[in-house]
């Protein structure tokens, strides 16, 4: 049901208005917008704000009269633009829209401990499920193996566009992904961890062992007569963990998994991300003395479970505590096969979260979270023109995306 | 705040005074309901007068300083203020800045912590869900804070017929309160001195009854164990009445067979779970082969087929999601289907699925339907007096109409918006919910504790507090 929406006006003339929004190779890139109410990425909007995307990069920001826009360059319009929206924990593109084996790359099944598969290996950008976030205006995604065995696989950052994964990607790798609520064992017969005990277990042995090969891989290249060990890309995973070059995603919601994330994170001084954390609300001051930011599960995640404590007013309270967050739409294995930050976003709205820090946690937040804002996240000079736009605010369930812009290209211009 | 007739000792609430006469109505609920088991039956003797909300009846206009009036459990007068002359002893309460519109009607939930059946059969039309309900579920604290007072309880999809659903009241449960299930069902009088319990029929067709045998294997299969089951029936039916009432020449009694006479004579309406376009279709035909009366459900695809459904006359009680998939027959689900559905001349309902949608959030799939193209008016029906009328309660429930349940919500702003809360749900004149309570609250944003199912009052065994 696409419907012709945004409404374009060119910098000339008024006149041309109607022209078509094709996105074509000689306007690629390159584009203004100008909104009653434009969302920098935090604080208060400006009003009848305006930006201005060349080659892909913000150029100008500020109240739109205040722009210098170059002739011919096409300017869209809506009541309200905000920065492109990032889901800060995904699994689309790895899981996909049917929920048929076909599509299914989110897990696997063959062994419990595999932070060796890269997410750059089983993204699908061409999947349909990743059309749809865009079209509600997630311009970029952390997505890679879902929640389940103890490791289940690395997490990687894209844009919602591009036709294979390496042109979608906005940092190839990005965390280790392990699960502590429920601890499940996947795998053959020794794998089928059910305690949590035994899943922290074997976690910390292997940690443990990546810091020897680590190390024993260091004085080999220090020392020419140290024997260097053999490559190992389950453990030179771990390694990149441990060097902080990747970020360990752990999927904790009781407060005892959360308590657990948090001792793995003392012990070896991971760069921890807490993800999930349904019960975070009983941990405020322990998660802002340890510094540790929550990918908070979705509002409407189902409350039962591991979740049966689960909050819509979470998000509330981590911004009243002061914990860094974003909104993320975590993992489903059935219906809805994917959730929209949009619309999480909007029920901790409505639930205790000021909306602008709900704004704030969805665009900005998100990037300072996830380390990509310099890339994205706000309205600012030098960063990627990516946006969305409304014909009203965000949050309210009756309002429309319009369209989705990312680095000063059309990218979506479904009505949704 | 305004205040007449008699002193009241209510706890205040944010700006609304609840009458005050807890006490005494819980007492006269609780012997009300044992003695009759009826809705409307329990009841507050008394008089309460809700003033200067903006009321939304659902079979009217919306009115900016609007009156509600409640007596008996019953709604004695919803319109402008002045149309009513308020009894001297009525309590009344300064609703201004509130919203009040019917208690919300789900056409579809599976709240109450049941199997979806079990895998004996594909067609066990004689299993009652009502049996294995559990009042106290934690899920139906969060049903009354989304303002829901009437739910259609349906087992699972998983088969052909998973058997019968029950439409139950969302009476106060708990200790002290409605412990049975029996007791939350909407019923009629049987004719024979008894009450009979209301609900309908769930079939299914499409992949989720499709698994190893005796289930059917294909979508062809499904539709001729579905027909033979409905021919068996109204042969049963044909023996039955050529007896003519002598016992000696009855069939013995078969519950499932019994179930399906009640669906071929019109009695029980059949809430037929269905997704995909060619599955509708084919719902529609056996409908037309036996007759029955028919709820679609879900109707993933209804956008497709909007034309042969409206031409058939038969409402949809439509499921919203946030995103299509996550099963092949849902992938064409849209945010447009009720608007399509609507403007085709289909009576649309939305419902909550819950869990598949929580039941706190229903209020969101009616505002979803107007993001996807759907009036105002039609989305807020949809969600009340369309879903009674696929019950068939709309005598009962469904718009806040003098004669009907006093079943009602009390809203701080407009029912489609993100920012608008659930603050209290009545029924029957009675406060069943209340966000300024802390539990309440509990159950309406969730928290520790939240999903702990209400522990029974067992007498003499532990500290509840409560004699």
């Amino acid at each position: 049901m696409t419907r012709p929406l945004l409404m374009i006006l060119t910098a000339l003339s008024m006149a041309t208005a109607a022209a078509a929004l094709e996105p074509s190779p000689t306007t690629g890139g390159t584009l203004a917008v100008r909104a009653a109410l434009l969302h920098i990425g935090h604080g208060e909007p400006i009003a009848d704000g305006g930006v201005l995307i060349e080659n892909g990069r913000i150029t100008q920001v500020g109240p739109f009269a205040t722009l210098a826009v170059p002739q011919g360059v096409n300017v869209l319009q809506a009541a309200v633009v905000t920065p492109g929206l990032i889901d800060a924990r995904a699994t689309a593109g790895l899981t996909g829209m049917l929920n048929i084996p076909h599509d299914q790359d989110m897990l696997d099944h063959t062994t419990a401990m595999q932070p060796e598969l890269r997410a750059l290996d089983a993204y699908n950008p061409q999947d349909e499920l990743v059309a749809w976030l865009r079209s509600l205006g997630v311009t970029t995604l952390h997505t890679g193996f879902a929640p389940g065995p103890p490791l289940s696989g690395q997490t990687m950052i894209v844009k919602t566009t591009g036709a294979t994964a390496d042109l979608a990607a906005l940092v190839p790798a990005a965390a280790v992904a392990v699960t502590l609520s429920p601890p499940r064992g996947f795998g053959g017969a020794g794998e089928l961890f059910t305690t949590r005990a035994k899943t922290v277990a074997v976690l910390r042995q292997d940690l443990i062992r990546a810091r020897e090969y680590r190390d024993k891989t260091a004085a080999a290249g220090r020392d020419r007569k140290a024997t260097a060990p053999d490559r190992d890309l389950h453990l030179e995973a771990l390694a990149r963990v441990l060097d902080g070059e990747l970020a360990l995603l752990v999927t904790a919601h009781r407060v005892r998994d959360i308590a657990g994330a948090l001792r793995l994170q003392k012990e070896f001084k991971l760069r921890l991300w807490l993800d999930g954390a349904a019960e975070a609300h009983q941990l405020l001051p322990e998660l802002k003395a340890a510094g540790v930011p929550v990918l908070l599960h979705p509002a409407m995640a189902r409350p039962t479970g591991e979740l049966e404590n689960a909050a819509y007013s979470t998000a509330g309270s981590l911004q009243a505590a002061g914990v860094p967050f974003a909104f993320t739409s975590g993992y489903e294995s059935y219906v809805p096969k994917v959730r929209v930050v949009l619309f999480e976003a909007a029920v901790a709205a409505g639930h205790g979260l000021d909306r602008l820090a709900a704004l704030e946690a969805l665009t900005l937040g998100a990037a300072r979270v996830l380390g990509i804002d310099r890339r994205v996240g706000s309205l600012e000079k030098g960063k990627d023109g990516d946006l969305a736009l409304f014909d009203g605010d965000p949050f309210e369930y009756t309002t429309h995306c319009l369209g989705t812009v990312i680095e000063g290209r059309v990218v979506s211009e479904i009505v949704r | 705040m305004t205040r007449t007739g008699p002193k009241t000792t209510g706890p205040k609430t944010n700006g609304l005074k609840t009458n005050g006469l807890k006490t005494t109505a819980r007492l006269a609920l609780t012997l009300a309901a044992a003695l009759t088991l009826s809705p409307g039956a329990a009841a507050i003797a008394a008089t309460t007068a809700f003033v200067h909300a903006r009321l939304i009846p659902i079979d009217g206009p919306e009115t900016a300083d609007g009156l509600l009036v409640i007596t008996d459990g019953r709604i004695a007068y919803a319109g402008n203020a002045g149309g009513f002359a308020v009894p001297a002893d009525a309590t009344v309460v300064d609703a201004t800045g509130r919203w009040i519109m019917p208690g919300l009607v789900d056409t579809h939930s599976h709240v109450g912590g049941f199997a979806a059946a079990d895998d004996s059969g594909p067609i066990q039309p004689g299993v009652r869900v009502l049996d294995d309900v559990n009042v106290l579920d934690a899920g139906y604290r969060r049903v009354v804070a989304g303002g829901l007072t009437t739910l259609n309880v349906m087992p699972g999809s998983g088969f052909l017929s998973s058997g019968q659903t029950v439409y139950l009241k969302m009476r106060k449960v708990g200790r002290g309160e409605v412990l049975n299930a029996e007791d939350l069902a909407y019923t009629v009088d049987d004719g024979q001195g008894g009450r009979r319990v209301l609900g309908g029929l769930k079939m299914a067709n499409g992949t989720n009854p499709q698994k190893k045998p005796p289930f059917p294997g294909t979508r062809g299969k499904s539709a001729q164990l579905v027909r033979t089951s409905f021919i068996k029936a109204q042969e049963y039916r044909a023996k039955v009445t050529e007896a003519g009432g002598d016992a000696a020449k009855l069939p013995p009694r078969d519950l499932d067979l019994e179930a399906l006479v009640e669906v071929l004579d019109g009695r029980r309406v059949v809430h037929h779970h269905t997704h995909r376009a060619d599955d509708i279709v084919t719902v529609l035909r056996l409908q037309k082969e036996f007759g029955f009366r028919l709820v679609l459900q879900h109707v993933s695809e209804g956008w497709k087929v909007a034309d042969q459904i409206a031409a058939a006359g038969v409402p949809c009680s439509v499921i919203v999601i946030d995103t299509p998939g996550g099963k092949l027959e849902a992938r064409d689900l849209r945010f447009e289907t009720g608007a399509i559905l609507t403007a085709a001349g289909v009576n649309v309902a939305f419902h909550t699925d819950d869990w598949i949608t929580d039941s706190r959030l229903f209020l969101r799939s009616a505002a979803l339907g107007v993001r996807g193209g759907m009036k105002r008016e039609d989305a807020l029906r949809a969600v009340t007096l369309a879903g009674a009328e696929m019950l068939d309660l709309q005598d009962r429930v469904g718009s806040l109409t003098a004669g009907k349940d006093a079943d009602f919500i009390v809203l701080d702003g407009d029912p489609l918006s993100v920012y608008t809360r659930v603050r209290q749900t009545w029924v029957e004149g009675r406060q069943v919910f209340d966000l300024d309570d802390p539990d309440d609250r509990l159950h309406a944003d969730g928290g520790q504790g939240a999903g702990a199912n209400q522990t029974p009052y067992l007498c003499c065994a532990d500290d509840g507090g409560e004699s």
